[in-house]
């Protein structure tokens, strides 16, 4: 169906205990989210390891909209769209490149500094007379609407106003620290190229699959069940080295009440993690010489802190996730209302010894590879899911599960592991962040204007 | 020593070698897993790299890199009752071009067998299609009634290793 651009359209299609299907199938709704939700809030870009020198740049999406990633003269990083202000043409086609001082499009050789001002057209007395300077063509590439750069993690919001980054991410930022602060530099690079891994599938059900507890045990029964069993089964001399797998997939077959144990923190805009006691990745072997090299670094305190921390996955809404404790993140690329491009990065903890890094590329390819026994299951269930919620017979969707009456999503809280308040606060972000810049359906009023 | 080298001493061909790569692919094609597991030393490793010329498998992301642990389970998940993604199964299909044999070293009972293939798989009304180069890293393992080529390494080389895949359920 055709959805007015209005806040009490959007409103309709969420409830507190259920969402209507068509935010997951409706090529209308992914249209406006592209052009509200995304726009308004903030996006992770990349990393500022990707470009560390003057120049260098990396392209990417952030949901229809391609951009570029670049390193500037004043070893700022900054992010425009990736369009010559002049034909259309993308400037970068390369995923990482170095442009020198200046991006030089292809197509009629107009040239731009690295922050997107305009630098020079070929024959410009053609333009004499003509208004040029009045036009959007003598701005430049145009540059999204703020960016920010958050302990190497750069973030854009693509709306030229709106929530500060602060006010966006608030406490949760405390992930992203634990993730930073386990490097006994202090700083993570990015390591390789990300394994992509193409889902036919709503955005949502990726951002949701982060905090729900209850289908590891059953999605994955057939890679970690069977896992188990082998292991079982198998004759073990004294001194048989558990192998790699059992660590890293064994713990998917936890059973419900060690995932209920485990706990559920949401904050507000949408933000929420599993694992606030324990997690599925406590129990890791202890690698030599890593937790030397991190007392010398915060002393044998906060050493200790950092390392009990055991987050397990951090959804940073609305797009990407992060695990702490793996020095990973996963982006979830809304490309379609049934196409979403996964990518999933690892990190370096600067400083760490190599062993830390062999686990994480480990995790990578085992969990989150399209050639991933795990990842099959959850895609399988992903795309069940988009062709299941083209059927009329029910329009809803349910997220109900440890519903408390009068939940207030703009408070944080932490809760029974199994809960769905982490889906409902996304819900709730996503009609928050969808409407901020629509009319509310008869006054033609912005509900920020409303707000004012 | 000398005399037990002797005794065992590899006469492996040419054609063993492409006989056996051949043997292989058929081996996945038609679902004969248990013989398959049965051509890897017990420290083989299987290898598809996800950059283009990647030369570090433990300290960068790789499609796969497994060890026989895992390519056990990956097999057994294959026919297990609760395998969603494999509720219909998959099939797939090794085309392959004539192997390069690169190596063939009888005394150190070493060999390198480089083909080139191409891999489609298809389930439901799904059909991909991949072109792989497969390099086969094998060795002479003796037994008492006197021995057999294993596999030390296969690493698969996707051409496209670089774009955004849907799942890859068998193997290359």
């Amino acid at each position: 169906m055709h959805y007015p651009e209005t806040r009490d359209a959007m409103a309709a299609l969420v409830q507190p205990r259920q969402v209507h299907r068509d935010l997951y199938v409706s090529p209308d709704i992914y249209r406006l989210e592209c052009k509200h939700l995304f726009s308004n809030c903030w996006l992770y870009v990349g990393h500022d390891s990707q470009v560390p020198n003057k120049g260098d740049y990396y392209t990417t999406q952030l949901a229809d909209q391609p951009v570029i990633m670049v390193r500037h003269t004043d070893d700022q990083v900054h992010v425009l769209y990736n369009r010559c202000p002049h034909k259309g043409t993308k400037i970068a086609i390369d995923r990482t490149g170095n442009t020198g001082k200046f991006f030089r499009c292809p197509y009629h050789a107009w040239s731009f500094k690295t922050d997107g001002c305009l630098l020079a057209i070929p024959l410009k007395k053609g333009y004499e007379g003509t208004g040029l300077e009045e036009a959007e063509a003598a701005r430049g590439m145009t540059p999204v609407g703020a960016v920010h750069n958050y302990r190497g993690f750069i973030f854009a919001r693509m709306a030229p106003e709106g929530i500060g980054f602060e006010a966006f991410f608030g406490e949760s930022l405390s992930s992203l620290d634990n993730m930073v602060d386990r490097a006994p530099e202090m700083r993570l690079e990015v390591v390789g190229a990300p394994l992509r891994y193409m889902h036919k599938c709503n955005w949502k059900m990726l951002v949701e699959n982060q905090t729900d507890t209850c289908h590891p045990m059953v999605a994955h029964e057939s890679s970690a069940g069977t896992a188990v069993k082998i292991w079982e089964s198998m004759e073990k001399p004294e001194g048989t080295p558990t192998p790699p797998a059992m660590e890293i997939i064994a713990p998917f077959m936890s059973p419900y009440d060690f995932f209920e144990n485990m706990g559920i923190r949401t904050w507000p805009n949408g933000h929420g993690h599993t694992g606030v006691n324990h997690s599925i990745h406590s129990k890791y072997s202890e690698i030599p010489g890593y937790m030397d090299a991190l007392i010398a670094t915060h002393g044998a305190e906060k050493a200790k802190e950092v390392l009990a921390e055991n987050r397990h996955n951090t959804v940073y809404f609305p797009t990407i996730m992060i695990k702490g404790p793996i020095q990973q993140l996963r982006n979830f690329i809304p490309l379609g209302p049934d196409r979403t491009l996964v990518e999933s990065w690892i990190f370096r903890l600067v400083g760490a010894p190599d062993e830390l890094l062999a686990r994480t590329a480990m995790y990578n390819r085992m969990i989150n590879a399209p050639t991933s026994m795990v990842g099959h299951d959850d895609l399988e269930m992903y795309e069940r899911a988009q062709e299941g919620l083209q059927t009329q017979g029910n329009d809803w969707v349910n997220v109900q599960r440890l519903y408390e009456e009068g939940e207030d999503l703009e408070q944080e809280a932490v809760l029974n592991g199994t809960t769905e308040r982490q889906m409902r606060n996304q819900f709730h972000a996503w009609l928050k962040f969808m409407t901020l810049t629509m009319p509310d359906g008869s006054a033609g009023q912005t509900a920020r204007e409303a707000a004012e | 020593m000398t005399a037990t080298m002797t005794a065992t001493r590899a006469a492996v061909t040419r054609e063993d070698l492409i006989d056996f790569v051949h043997a292989e692919a058929r081996m996945l094609d038609e679902g004969r897993f248990d013989d398959w597991l049965a051509l890897w030393a017990p420290d083989g490793m299987y290898w598809m790299p996800l950059e283009w010329n990647q030369q570090d498998p433990i300290l960068e992301t790789s499609l796969l890199y497994e060890d026989q642990f895992m390519l056990r389970l990956r097999v057994e998940r294959l026919n297990g009752a609760r395998t969603f993604s494999q509720k219909p199964k998959s099939r797939c299909l090794h085309v392959l071009n004539r192997p390069d044999v690169d190596l063939i070293d009888n005394d150190a009972g070493r060999y390198t067998v480089v083909t080139r293939m191409t891999y489609v798989e298809t389930r439901l009304d799904e059909q991909f299609l991949l072109a792989v180069t497969a390099t086969h890293d094998l060795v002479w393992q003796s037994t008492d009634t006197g021995g057999a080529l294993k596999i030390q390494q296969k690493r698969v080389d996707i051409l496209n290793c670089d774009a955004a895949f849907g799942n890859i359920q068998l193997l290359p």
